[in-house]
């Protein structure tokens, strides 16, 4: 089972905190296929947030195919994200980078400002294309 | 069965003899199952909007309808808690609930009220007039879910509590919400009380409605503009401050906003606000298109 944190003064749609909060749990196996999310109402009693922004949230991971909802049983898990694997060439090359860009005295802000701004422009938001073509890509 | 829990069409309500106007030409609608957040200064209303709803008051000028009907005959599917959390004082928590059984028979939800009760700690036993202002809304709160209503009027309903309580009291608002499709309307001063529990928003000033619609809708209708001062036409200004030559507005765009300026969407927050320091800006009511089937 999953637990969601909202964090109000992130500047994140709350829904969108539990998309992502989700794909986390995924990622990190904490969440299996099969495995069920737990009930709009469960969500909203613990976190006081408006029972339409969890039921927005879990049609946004349908429209995904991540997972689906079974009438009067709940939401359900279909599939998991597949998560790069630590010791990939990609990590390794992200390392090289990070090294290169330590070298030419950038700072931490620097790195996550310049990394941030590459990731938005090859991997704008509301774009599942991108994040269904990244997932058919790992497991192949 | 309705879609639409509360509409008003030139609703207004003038006191005594001296015809203080509290509402003047309200005019909004409520879709079903929404949870509405009634925002709006002391004295801007909010508690007299509430009351004519629950058929407390009765206007004196145009319509409300609620559930379909008129307020009186809602009633026995509405509840209403006032501000001051009115509750016979000598009774015990107990007594109260069995009341409250007692006054709505075939509706009464024992298990939700007690749970409510127990959940906070408090012994059925005690007498009312020995809770604390928090305890007394928890009970009140018991009191009005326990009616299962279609429609809940809470008229500040988190002002007493502390956070912890607040947090968990809303909670179980939003859990009877989801599980029920109740329609909550709250009213507050105090915006972040309400911000992420509310679908819906109600902004009265001045005894009139300034917004009304859905959050996210009246969120977007608004751009919040930074950019060296100029000219905003063809955009309708809510608020302007011109800082050096610095300017920040608060704008309803009418098409792009133009080159030079930044934009961005106000926060929930920086919308009220904007509003309420400018008592003259139009008024902006949107109605929700999306039927939104509550699961």
């Amino acid at each position: 089972m999953v637990d969601y944190r909202i964090d109000r003064r992130s500047g994140v749609a709350t829904y969108l905190q539990i998309v992502q909060q989700t794909k986390q749990a995924l990622r990190l196996g904490l969440l299996e296929p099969g495995d069920k999310l737990p009930t709009a109402r469960e969500v909203v009693q613990a976190t006081a947030i408006n029972p339409n922004t969890v039921l927005k949230a879990y049609r946004e991971l349908e429209r995904e195919g991540l997972v689906e909802a079974r009438r009067g049983l709940g939401t359900f898990v279909r599939k998991s994200l597949g998560t790069a694997p630590a010791d990939s060439p990609l990590r390794a090359e992200l390392h090289a980078w990070a090294d290169r860009a330590h070298a030419a005295g950038l700072e931490r802000d620097d790195v996550a400002a310049l990394f941030t701004a590459v990731l938005d422009q090859r991997f704008p938001h509301d774009h599942v294309q991108h994040d269904e073509q990244h997932n058919k890509g790992d497991k192949a | 069965m309705t879609d639409t829990a509360i509409e008003a069409a030139g609703l207004g309500k003038t006191f005594g003899r001296r015809r203080k106007r509290a509402l003047h030409e309200c005019a909004f609608r409520l879709p079903a199952g929404s949870v509405c957040a009634l925002i709006g200064p002391n004295g801007a209303g909010k508690s007299t909007l509430l009351a004519l709803a629950a058929g407390l008051l009765r206007p004196t000028e145009g319509t409300v309808t609620v559930l379909g009907t008129t307020p009186a005959a809602a009633r026995e599917r509405v509840a209403y808690v006032a501000q001051d959390k009115p509750l016979h004082r000598q009774l015990t928590i107990a007594d109260t609930l069995r009341m409250g059984r007692d006054l709505n028979p075939g509706r009464w939800d024992a298990a939700v009220a007690e749970r409510l009760v127990t959940d906070g700690g408090l012994d059925p036993a005690a007498k009312v007039r020995t809770l604390s202002g928090g305890q007394r809304t928890r009970v009140a709160l018991a009191l009005a879910l326990g009616k299962r209503p279609e429609l809940l009027l809470l008229d500040e309903p988190m002002a007493d509590l502390d956070p912890l309580a607040r947090h968990e009291l809303m909670g179980a608002l939003m859990a009877d919400a989801a599980e029920h499709g109740t329609t909550v309307v709250m009213s507050s001063h105090v915006i972040a009380e309400l911000e992420g529990s509310c679908d819906h928003l109600l902004l009265v000033g001045g005894g009139r409605v300034r917004l009304a619609g859905p959050v996210d809708d009246l969120l977007a209708a608004h751009a919040l503009v930074t950019g060296p001062d100029g000219d905003l036409a063809p955009h309708t200004v809510v608020e302007s401050r011109v800082t050096g030559r610095q300017l920040t507005a608060l704008v309803r765009p009418a098409g792009p906003i133009g080159a030079g300026l930044r934009s961005g969407e106000p926060s929930l927050e920086e919308l009220v606000l904007a509003h309420l320091r400018s008592p003259d800006a139009p008024a902006l009511t949107l109605t929700d298109e999306r039927r939104e089937a509550a699961a």
